[in-house]
C-alpha cells in the first residue's frame, strides 16, 4: 500500500475513528442506472440466446431418450462379481452410469435453459419494494387486550381449584402415553454382567468353531475366538448379542515379555492369552494386533492397548483396560475358560461399579 | 314465493383466458390474494443467498427418491440367506434389511443410481444447509427480527444429522452396524438412565432384532415429517420478514431491490431446482457412494480400518476419537458405587458447547450489544470483526473435530504417526480457536482499513506521471459514488461502558457484559466520513489529493508513491 499520509492518525490496533464527524453519513446515492445487456439492444443477441435456450430444452430431451435407452436398451441379467463372467458387472456399471447421465442432461437441460432464459430475455430491471414492520403496536396492543379478554370470560385466574386440577391432568395425561414406551426394552442392566464363556467352555475359532489345542498356538500367532457353546444358538434365541458380547482375541506372547500381577499368574496358558475384542471405549471390535510391539488397536477411534501388560490402555480415547478371560486346557490339550470374565466387557456404563463389586463376590 | 336470484358479484368480466381461468378459481377459494401477495413479490439476489435453495432442493430430492426405495427396502432384522445377484454373498446369513438393500443395488432396475442419489442428496442437503447457516451467521442475518428464524435453522441442521444418521443405519451392514455399536457405548456412557435408554432403543441387548424397523419409522415418517413442518415454518417466517440485503445504493432498512417472483425470480430458482437435481443425478452415476455390498451383513465381531461415518457426522466421533480416556489420569471414575464415564462424556459435552453457542448466539450478541434494532440490511462480514472473528473460531473447533474424525486416514495417507495426529489435533481443538480468532479479527481490520484507503485515495491506476517539476506520482481514480457507498454505510460500534439498571446499580453480570464489549469493540475500524474525504480532496497538492480522475494531467494530482 505504500506510506499513505491518512488524514486521521492510524496507529496499528487503535481505534481508528474520526471522532465528531463519524456521526456525519454519506448520502445514499439511489439505485446505480441500469445498464442494459446485449440482448437488449442487439436483436440478433436476443435471437442467438433464444436459441441457446431452444438448445438447451432439445438436450434435456435428448437426455430423457438416453434414459430409456439405459433402461430398455441395456440387458443385465445373472449373476454379479462372478469371476468367470465379468461382463455382467460391466453392464450394470453401465446402465448405472447411462441412467443416471440421462436424467442428469435432462434435469441440466431443463434448469440451465430456464436460468438463461431469465438471465438474458426476461427483464432484468431490479425493482423495489417496501418493507412493513412484522406487526403494528395497535395490531399487538388490540391482541393484548383479546387475549385479556379471553383469559378475564374464561375465569381461570378466578377459580384456582378449576386451574389447579386442570394443570394436574394435563401435566398426567400424555404421561400415560410416555409409559406406553416402557416396554420398548427390558430394564435391566445385569443383563450386561456375564457372557457365554463358563468354566470349561472351549476356544474354538472364528468363524470355523474348531476349538484350538494349546500345542498348535505358536508365539507371535494372534486368533478371533467365540466361546464353543455359542454354536447352539440361533438368531432368535440371541445368537448376535452373545457373540457380540463374547468375541475373544487370543495370542501368544514369550512369558518372558510379559508383565502380570499377582492374581492372574494362573490366568494364561504358557504366554497364551485371551482379552475381550470389544473396545472399552464405545465397543468397536478391536481388530488390530501389532505382533512384535504386543499391542491392540481398535480401528474406529484408535484405543491402543498393550496385550503383555494385561491390556492397559497407552493411547487413544479407551479409559480402561480390556477384561482379561482366564484359560486353561483340558485333558485333550485344548484351550478352555476357567471362568467367565471377572468384569463386564465392553464400554463402561452406570452400573459397572457396581457389577464389578458384584462379579468379585461371585468369584469368591 | 317467486324464486330470489342469487345475485352473484359478476361485475367483473375477464377479457383474456387466463383472466378466466383466475376469475373462475378466485371466485371458488380465493386466491387472488395469494397472487397479489407473491406474484411481483421482491426477492433481492446474490450468490449467497443460493444455499438455503440448495438445501431445501436435496430435501425434495431427498423424500422423492427415498419414497422409490421404500417400495422394495424391507426394514426388518429376521434371519434370511441371501439368494441374489451378487455372487460373492451367496448363501451367506443376514439380515432381511441387508439382503433388500442388496436386491435394490443389484436386482432392480436402476435401484442402484437412486440409492446413490439418495445418498449424495444427503450429503449435499447437509453441506448446502451448513454452507447457508455459515452465510446466515457471518452477514449478521439472525438478528432481529430473525432470531427465531435462526433457531428454526439449527433445528434442521440438529434434524439433518439425525436424518442422516438413522438412514446410513438402515442396510445394516458391517459399516452402519459398528456405527450403532458406537452409538450404544455413547448412550451408555450417560450418568443414571444411559443403560436404560440403550436398552429401551435397541429392545434388550445390542443389537437385538428391533432396531432396524424403529430406526426406519424415525427415518421415514418421524424426521421427514418434523423437517417439512420446521421448513414451511422457515419459509414462512422468510415471506413475513421479507428477505435481507447486503448494504449498497438505494438499498435501505425499510425496502427490498431485487427481482419480482414472477417470472425472473421463480424461473432462476424453478431452474435452478432441476441445476441441483442435475448435480446430484450426475454423482449418482459416476461417484460410487457406500457401496454395501463391500461390507458384508453386520456381525459384531469383524470391522474395517479407516471406517468413517458421513461428513456431518464426523464431529462427533472426531471428538470421541481426541479426548484421552487414560491421560492424565483414568476418566472412566467409580464413585459411590457407580461408573462415571468421563472418557465419552467430555468430549460429547465438549462438542455440545459449540451446539449451544449456535443456538443462542443472537442472544449472546444482543446481550453484549444491546442492539434491539431491526436488521434488514446484512453486515459484510469484514464490517463486524468480532463477529467474524468467532465464527471463524467455532469453525476451527468444528473443523478439527471432523478432521479428527479421519485421523487414522491421514496417518496412513501421510505416512506420519497416529499419535502424532492427535497430539497436534488435541492441541488444535483448544489453541486452533484462540489463534483463528485473532487471526481472523485482525484480517477483518485490515480490509476494513484497505476499504478506508480505497474510498479516500481511490483506485490505484497504474498510471504513473511525470510532474512539471519532476515528481512522479501514481494516478488514483476515486470511486464514483454508489461504489462509495457500499464501503461507507456501516456501522462501527464502541465498546459499550457498564450501564446502571433502574435502581442505578451495576449488576455484577453487567460489568461482565462490559468487559466482553471492550474485547469486542476496542480494535474497531469507523467508516470514513464526508468530512473525511473532503479533507483527503484538499490536504495539499501532490500528496493527499485524489481526485486525479480521467485526466493525468492539470490541477491535479493523484496521490503520491514515496
Amino acid at each position: 500500500m505504500g506510506n499513505h499520509r491518512d488524514s486521521t492518525e492510524e496507529v496499528s490496533s487503535v481505534a481508528v475513528t474520526s471522532l465528531e464527524a463519524s456521526k456525519e453519513k454519506f448520502p445514499d446515492p439511489g439505485l446505480p442506472p441500469h445498464s442494459p445487456r446485449l440482448t437488449d439492444v442487439d436483436p440478433k443477441q436476443n435471437k442467438k440466446a433464444e436459441r441457446h435456450v431452444t438448445l438447451l430444452f432439445v438436450i434435456s430431451i435428448l437426455g430423457a431418450l438416453l434414459f430409456w435407452f439405459a433402461y430398455f436398451g441395456i440387458r443385465v441379467e445373472g449373476n454379479f462379481y462372478d469371476v468367470t463372467n465379468p461382463e455382467n458387472n460391466h453392464l450394470l456399471r453401465l446402465q448405472n452410469l447411462f441412467l443416471g447421465l440421462g436424467i442428469a442432461l435432462s434435469m441440466f437441460g431443463i434448469g440451465i435453459g430456464i436460468v438463461h432464459w431469465a438471465r438474458a430475455l426476461m427483464p432484468d430491471h431490479e425493482m423495489v419494494e417496501m418493507r412493513h414492520p412484522v406487526s403494528s403496536e395497535e395490531s399487538r396492543a388490540e391482541a393484548q387486550d383479546i387475549m385479556e379478554t379471553i383469559i378475564d370470560e374464561s375465569g381461570i385466574k378466578r377459580r384456582p381449584l378449576l386451574r389447579n386440577t386442570l394443570i394436574g391432568s394435563i401435566i398426567l395425561a400424555p404421561l400415560t402415553f410416555v409409559t406406553l414406551f416402557r416396554d420398548l426394552g427390558p430394564a435391566n442392566p445385569s443383563l450386561l454382567k456375564h457372557t457365554l464363556w463358563d468354566q470349561g467352555v472351549r476356544l474354538v475359532r472364528d468363524p470355523s468353531g474348531t476349538p484350538i489345542k494349546a500345542a498348535d498356538v505358536t508365539i507371535g500367532s494372534a486368533y478371533h475366538v467365540l466361546p464353543e457353546n455359542l454354536q447352539s444358538l440361533t438368531h432368535e434365541t440371541g445368537y448376535v448379542e452373545e457373540k457380540a458380547k463374547a468375541v475373544v482375541l487370543l495370542m501368544r506372547i514369550n512369558p518372558a515379555e510379559l508383565n502380570i500381577s499377582e492374581d492372574r499368574k494362573d490366568w494364561n496358558v504358557d504366554g497364551i492369552l485371551a482379552f475381550s475384542k470389544v473396545c472399552t471405549h464405545v465397543g468397536c471390535p478391536i481388530a488390530l494386533y501389532e505382533q512384535r510391539t504386543h499391542h491392540l488397536l481398535c480401528p474406529c477411534h484408535q484405543s491402543t492397548f498393550d496385550a503383555a501388560n494385561e491390556c492397559e490402555v497407552i493411547f487413544g480415547p479407551a479409559a480402561h483396560p480390556l477384561p482379561q478371560l482366564p484359560i486353561a486346557v483340558d485333558e485333550e490339550g485344548y484351550l478352555v475358560a476357567q471362568s467367565d470374565f471377572h468384569e463386564p466387557v465392553g464400554p463402561a456404563y452406570w452400573e459397572r461399579a457396581k457389577h464389578v463389586n458384584e462379579m468379585a463376590g461371585e468369584a469368591n | 314465493m317467486a324464486h330470489h336470484v342469487i345475485e352473484t358479484e359478476n361485475n367483473y368480466q375477464a377479457r383474456t383466458t387466463t383472466g378466466k381461468i383466475t376469475n373462475f378459481v378466485d371466485t371458488r377459494v380465493g386466491m387472488s390474494g395469494i397472487v397479489r401477495e407473491f406474484g411481483r413479490k421482491i426477492f433481492p439476489d446474490h450468490w449467497t443467498f443460493m444455499f438455503g435453495e440448495v438445501a431445501m432442493y436435496s430435501l425434495i430430492i431427498l423424500i422423492l427418491s427415498g419414497t422409490f426405495l421404500t417400495l422394495w427396502f424391507n426394514p426388518s432384522m429376521a434371519s434370511v440367506t441371501y439368494d441374489g445377484t451378487y455372487l460373492p454373498l451367496k448363501g451367506v446369513h443376514m439380515s432381511a434389511a441387508y439382503s433388500s438393500a442388496l436386491d435394490i443395488s443389484f436386482d432392480v432396475r436402476g435401484g442402484l443410481l437412486l440409492r446413490q442419489i439418495h445418498h449424495w442428496a444427503a450429503l449435499l442437503f447437509m453441506t448446502a444447509l451448513t454452507i447457508h447457516m455459515l452465510r446466515v451467521f457471518f452477514t449478521g442475518a439472525f438478528r432481529r427480527p430473525r432470531e427465531l428464524n435462526w433457531v428454526v435453522g439449527c433445528c434442521l441442521w440438529l434434524l439433518g444429522i439425525f436424518a442422516g444418521f438413522t438412514g446410513y443405519s438402515l442396510p445394516d451392514d458391517v459399516l452402519s452396524g459398528n456405527g450403532l455399536r458406537i452409538v450404544d457405548g455413547i448412550m451408555k456412557a450417560i450418568p443414571l438412565v444411559g443403560t436404560y435408554l440403550s436398552m429401551f432403543f435397541f429392545g434388550g441387548e445390542f443389537p437385538g432384532t428391533l432396531l432396524i424397523s424403529r430406526l426406519y419409522s424415525i427415518h421415514i415418517m418421524v424426521i421427514p415429517a418434523l423437517l417439512l413442518l420446521l421448513m414451511a415454518i422457515h419459509l414462512f417466517m422468510v415471506v413475513v420478514h421479507k428477505h435481507t440485503q447486503y448494504p449498497g445504493p438505494g438499498r435501505t432498512e425499510d425496502n427490498v431491490v431485487g427481482f419480482p417472483v414472477g417470472p425472473v425470480y421463480a424461473a432462476k430458482a424453478g431452474g435452478f431446482f432441476f441445476i441441483v437435481f442435475g448435480i446430484i443425478a450426475f454423482l449418482g452415476a459416476t461417484f460410487t457412494i457406500n457401496a454395501i455390498w463391500n461390507y458384508g451383513p453386520y456381525d459384531p465381531s469383524p470391522v474395517q480400518a479407516g471406517t468413517q461415518p458421513d461428513w456431518y457426522v464426523g464431529f462427533g466421533d472426531g471428538a470421541l476419537r481426541l479426548w484421552p480416556g487414560s491421560f492424565p489420569w483414568s476418566w472412566k471414575i467409580d464413585l459411590f458405587n457407580h461408573t462415571f464415564v468421563l472418557a465419552v462424556l467430555l468430549p460429547f459435552m465438549l462438542a455440545g458447547v459449540l451446539v449451544l453457542f449456535m443456538f443462542t448466539w443472537p442472544w449472546i450478541e444482543r446481550w453484549v450489544t444491546k442492539d434491539n434494532r431491526v436488521h434488514n440490511i446484512l453486515d459484510r462480514p469484514r464490517n463486524a470483526p468480532f463477529r467474524t472473528a468467532a465464527g471463524a473460531a467455532g469453525i476451527v473447533y468444528y473443523s478439527v473435530m471432523m478432521i479428527a474424525a479421519s485421523s487414522d486416514l491421514i496417518a496412513t495417507h501421510f505416512h506420519v504417526s497416529l499419535n502424532d495426529v492427535a497430539y497436534v489435533l488435541r492441541f488444535l481443538w483448544f489453541f486452533g480457536p484462540i489463534i483463528a480468532f485473532i487471526i481472523v479479527r485482525r484480517i477483518c481490520l485490515s480490509l476494513q482499513r484497505k476499504d478506508r484507503e480505497l474510498v479516500l485515495h481511490g483506485i490505484e491506476t497504474g498510471n504513473v506521471v511525470q510532474l512539471p517539476h519532476g515528481e512522479f506520482i501514481e494516478v488514483h481514480k476515486p470511486l464514483d459514488e454508489y461504489h462509495r457507498y457500499k464501503l461507507v454505510s456501516f456501522e462501527s460500534p464502541e465498546p459499550l461502558a457498564a450501564q446502571p439498571n433502574a435502581k442505578g446499580k451495576i449488576t455484577g453480570a453487567e460489568k461482565i457484559r462490559a468487559r466482553i464489549s471492550k474485547w469486542f469493540f476496542e480494535d474497531r475500524v469507523a467508516p470514513v466520513s464526508p468530512a473525511e474525504l473532503e479533507a483527503a480532496h484538499h490536504h495539499g497538492h501532490g500528496t493527499e489529493a485524489v481526485e486525479a480522475g480521467p485526466k493525468p494531467t492539470g490541477s491535479l494530482g493523484g496521490h503520491s508513491h514515496n
